[in-house]
């Protein structure tokens, strides 16, 4: 049973809300997509600097970094001195950091508390 | 295939005997008409007879722009209970007071009945209007005529939960503040903070109108605003002397319940001791017509209320004893984010300001909000008899 995404001609396991099961699964053509689900509709170099950093972090940490981390390193990376706003993340992916940036990442869905 | 989802309900059935209003006829009411409570009745009674919830843990759905307002609920028996396979709570930010129009409570109504499952949890713990039972596919389209219709979500998540308050002085004559008004205030001044969620974890706002505290701010939410005053209670003698004409025994009814003994009756004149009074309202509340807060209102500002959940409850304790409620709030506000970055930066996953204040020492948090030590901050006496004097501690000696 379980929803699956096609990528060229492979097929991946995602979970009902379309999140990746197995890291190794993931791909640059996954996250392309992946984006489509998320009403992003090209990747741009701002999406890649945020679904980098994401995994980065997560091989390091094997956790997704807090919201406020990725405000602070996304500001870094596009070499400004401040952290970018909140909307900012939500501009790019309309349905925010954790749903959207982290799905593209292929990131595990992260647990919130409802 | 309408024959195959009748199903058999004996345990819930139960639920529908005796003299009180029963949610599973209701529940039976509506499952006439929308299958998804057909199979929600059944996935109950399966948990009933099991004794073990069906839903899985979270989920993550939302709409464009927003990142709370939406929760995720998945059925762990989807081939079993097809219709509610997804079945996601939406929570609608309620006005202020939870004051409606009929007009506006069909409206919502009407929006529900259209996409959802037509249940609804009106005013339960979280506050918000809750929409109980949709798919993912229609949450864009609820979003979009909530909107049109001058709604919008409230808060989950990490977010700022929707801000609520009692009636305030729209209906009460103890409120010594506008409740109504500050609520909606927070509401539009913090959107971002309440869409999207970037906080370590919850942060919910209430504000109560006087020290009866109707919302149970103190209990429930990080941060209560409870309405009190600084000068003395007002007293009519006149009407004082009119409820003992009435009969009202002050003595036994009013003077000996006092908790720090400050009222006296001397013939028909009522006095209070007000520095003594700790605003426990129970004179106010029965003397209503003859007692009165005093005119220099405002409101105490406790921090750290909770519910169990990561850890044991909390009850919120004083932070700033008094302060002028006016708009625009800015003494309020600066106060507010000054907590928020420091929470920000020190709190750590999933914890609430009052565990993070536990955790680092409220003497470390005053210090970093910039606020000055009070005595009112004490909850309690400490039980550690050595105390380490910062004063005493002369430069040149090793710290140790």
């Amino acid at each position: 049973m379980g929803d699956f995404i096609e990528v060229g001609d492979k097929k991946i396991d995602v979970d009902e809300d379309g999140f990746i099961h197995k890291w190794d699964d993931w791909s640059e053509d996954a996250a392309n997509v992946l984006a489509k689900t998320e009403n992003v509709d090209e990747l741009t170099k701002e999406h890649w600097v945020v679904v980098n950093y994401l995994r980065e972090y997560y091989t390091q940490y094997k956790i997704a970094p807090m919201i406020r981390l990725v405000l602070k390193e996304t500001g870094k990376r596009l070499g400004q001195e401040k952290a970018v706003s909140n909307k900012y993340i939500y501009e790019l992916f309309p349905s925010g950091p954790a749903k959207g940036a982290c799905k593209i990442a292929g990131l595990p869905k992260p647990t919130g508390c409802v | 295939m309408a024959d195959e989802k009748e199903r058999k309900t004996p345990l819930l059935d139960e639920l529908e005997k005796g003299r009180w209003p029963s949610f599973v006829t209701d529940l039976k009411k509506i499952a006439e008409r929308k299958p998804m409570v057909k199979d929600l009745l059944g996935q109950l009674e399966l948990s009933y007879k099991e004794k073990k919830g069906h839903w899985k843990h979270g989920g993550l759905v939302g709409v464009r722009g927003y990142g709370g307002g939406v929760i995720g609920r998945y059925s762990d028996l989807p081939e079993q209970f097809p219709d509610v396979k997804m079945f996601h709570t939406t929570r609608v930010n309620q006005p202020s007071g939870w004051f409606y129009t009929t007009k506006a409570l069909r409206e919502l109504c009407d929006i529900w009945d259209k996409y959802g499952s037509g249940l609804t949890n009106v005013h339960g713990s979280t506050g918000d209007f809750v929409f109980l039972g949709s798919n993912t596919d229609v949450l864009e389209s609820i979003f979009t005529d909530l909107s049109k219709a001058g709604w919008d979500l409230g808060g989950s998540g990490s977010d700022v939960r929707t801000p609520s308050c009692c009636n305030g002085p729209a209906r009460c004559e103890l409120a010594c503040y506008d409740t109504l008004d500050m609520t909606y205030d927070l509401t539009t001044t913090y959107q971002d903070e309440l869409h999207r969620p970037a906080f370590v974890y919850k942060w919910k706002f209430k504000m109560a109108g006087c020290p009866n505290d109707c919302v149970a701010s103190i209990a429930r939410s990080d941060l209560a605003v409870i309405g009190t005053w600084r000068d003395n209670i007002r007293i009519d003698q006149a009407a004082v002397k009119e409820y003992l004409d009435n009969g009202l025994d002050i003595t036994s009814d009013v003077v000996l319940k006092c908790p720090n003994q400050c009222i006296r009756l001397e013939g028909n004149e009522l006095s209070i001791k007000n520095e003594d009074c700790v605003k426990c309202m129970h004179c106010l509340n029965v003397m209503s017509k003859a007692l009165r807060p005093g005119e220099d209102k405002g409101a105490t500002i406790l921090i750290g209320g909770k519910a169990p959940i990561m850890e044991g409850a909390l009850l919120s304790s004083v932070l700033v004893p008094f302060m002028k409620m006016e708009k625009p709030y800015t003494e309020f506000k600066e106060l507010i984010e000054s907590i928020w970055e420091f929470w920000d930066e020190y709190g750590v996953a999933r914890e609430r300001i009052g565990e993070c204040i536990q955790r680092v020492g409220l003497g470390n948090f005053v210090e970093a909000i910039g606020l000055e030590p009070i005595p009112q901050m004490v909850s309690q006496p400490r039980d550690n008899p050595y105390i380490f004097y910062e004063e005493y501690f002369e430069e040149g000696d090793e710290e140790e």
